[in-house]
């Protein structure tokens, strides 16, 4: 068995507990509203922004593009430490939302990261129970 | 023109006994110490206290520890700008006959606290964000920082936080409180190691133990004690998120709300303030505070600040205490945007006195640049 894993994990809620099985089934859902047909994250079953009852899940693409991030040289807690340096990112979903993650498979140098680039959901199990989903460069 | 009043007004500022490394106190004794001093540069006693605020704690531990049972309570806490907001609340409070001496007090243990801050996993924040190591300050405010020089050029951004950095910690060496006396060069700040790109060590305050104590009280009771009242000429307060990732644009902080509001409020506009107090938790904060707050358009910010002009001898004189850049930042710094803003309205600030500041704007920032409180203080 692998080393424990020693970051944060999630402890989902009853409303995100869809959220998390289908990361773990490796598929991104959001929360949809059918009173202003606007799709949203994070996930709760009143719309944030016309406070209709009328949501439901939505499955997403996965694909969007990068909105902003950062390169985390310091590690916010000793956890961190050993995995530095990473990149934290805010993704533009297709569907509307934007949603923090971190990106793989892009050197962690800020010549090789560019706000606009297009990405795309990948699945990683970082626990029997918990998949994250993370973001790379679109293929 | 008539002699400036309001409704209510600043009468006694303090930091606890120490600030900076202090190991061997509690973030209530800094508390304690901090309303005592103020209390004490008020003229006014504990027994005079019935109304209390502060945020972190809530008041009824900071009024159990202190030995107070006021008639007006206020925990408002939503980040470092709560106690800016928290002067609104007093004057309001205090206009409206709930409280006649309104006590605020702050202390954290932000270097030496012996035991961390917990919060509570069922946030959003940490079930979104936390995992993903999107954890502190300096990680949130860099990404908003990305977007900015994105949007407006990286060179003239990277050039606008140095500026600041710089200017900052000039005012740093006249403070004798502050913990960052060294002068600072532009070169020193280029060279600092990266915290998360694109934020150097030298675009973040510096982490601190510190307490702090405002007391407000009415205009009838602040003309008989022995200062000269700090008349709070205007408040507001605004937040619209919590995490970063929530926040709809990275370049724009709710101080666009409440600085129009403060100064509406107060009836002067921003050519009017001869002091700027800004809280700067990191460079950008200050970049994009200004904008927000009016001070010039989107994207000017880089601009506004050239040329250090923000420094002791600038015509644009801010953040003279040394700010939380190079002064002091316990976790939640805005109690001493006040006190500082109070200190050069009295001409209290020694080395660092600006010339005849009658009118001060003090902006608190909370959480992911998600809270602001705007107040706007004068004298006679
Ligand atoms: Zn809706």
């Amino acid at each position: 068995m692998a080393e424990a894993y020693d970051r944060p994990l999630p402890v989902p809620q009853p409303e995100s507990d869809f959220y998390w099985e289908k990361a773990k089934a490796h598929e991104l859902w959001l929360r949809h509203c059918n009173g202003c047909g606007r799709t949203y994250f994070y996930p709760r079953d009143i719309c944030p922004h016309c406070f209709s009852r009328e949501t439901e899940w939505a499955q997403a693409s996965g694909r969007g593009t990068l909105h902003a991030f950062g390169i985390v040289h310091r590690g916010p807690t000793p956890a961190f430490r050993d995995h530095v340096p990473y990149i934290v990112a805010l993704v533009d979903l297709e569907e509307g939302a934007r949603m923090p993650t971190t990106l793989v498979g892009v050197e962690p140098d800020p010549a090789h990261v560019r706000i606009g680039m297009a990405l795309e959901v990948t699945f990683d199990d970082v626990t029997e129970a918990i998949t994250l989903p993370r973001f790379r460069p679109a293929t | 023109m008539a002699e400036r009043s309001a409704s209510a007004a600043i009468v006694g500022v303090a930091e606890s006994d120490e600030i900076g490394n202090v190991p061997g106190k509690s973030a209530l004794q800094l508390h304690a110490e901090a309303a005592f001093n103020a209390l004490e540069d008020a003229g006014l006693s504990k027994a005079d206290v019935d109304g209390l605020f502060t945020a972190g704690y809530s008041t009824y531990d900071t009024g159990e520890y202190l030995g107070i049972s006021p008639r007006y309570t206020d925990s408002t806490s939503v980040g470092g700008s709560s106690f800016v907001i928290h002067v609104g609340h007093a004057a309001a409070a205090i206009a409206a006959g709930r409280c006649e001496v309104a006590l605020i007090t702050h202390g954290q243990a932000g270097r030496s606290a012996r035991a961390p801050v917990v919060r509570d996993a069922g946030l959003p924040i940490a079930q979104y964000e936390s995992p993903y190591g999107i954890i502190g300050q300096p990680i949130a405010y860099s990404m908003a920082a990305s977007r900015y020089m994105h949007r407006y050029g990286e060179d003239r951004t990277r050039q606008a936080l140095a500026e600041i950095a710089v200017a900052t910690r000039k005012w740093a060496v006249l403070n004798p409180k502050a913990m960052m006396r060294e002068p600072l060069s532009f070169d020193d700040y280029h060279d600092s190691r990266w915290i998360s790109y694109p934020f150097h060590l030298l675009d973040c305050c510096i982490v601190t133990d510190a307490g702090a104590a405002v007391v407000v009280t009415s205009a009838e009771r602040a003309r008989s004690l022995p200062k000269e009242p700090v008349w709070v000429l205007g408040a507001a307060e605004h937040h619209d998120h919590a995490g970063i990732s929530q926040m709809g644009d990275l370049t724009l902080t709710p101080a666009h709300v409440t600085g129009p509001a403060a100064l509406a409020e107060a009836g002067v506009t921003h050519d009017d303030i001869d002091l700027a107090m800004i809280y700067d938790s990191f460079t950008y904060t200050v970049l994009v505070t200004l904008e927000s707050l009016g001070y010039c358009g989107p994207g000017e910010g880089p601009d506004f600040v050239a040329d250090q002009r923000t420094a002791p001898g600038g015509d644009f004189p801010m953040n003279t205490s040394g700010g939380g850049l190079s002064y002091t930042h316990p976790g939640m710094y805005g109690i001493f945007l006040v006190v500082e803003a109070v200190r050069q309205l009295r001409g209290e600030a020694g080395a660092r006195q600006v010339e005849d500041v009658r009118l001060s704007l003090v902006n608190g920032t909370g959480g992911s640049l998600s809270s602001t409180g705007t107040i706007v203080l004068g004298v006679g």
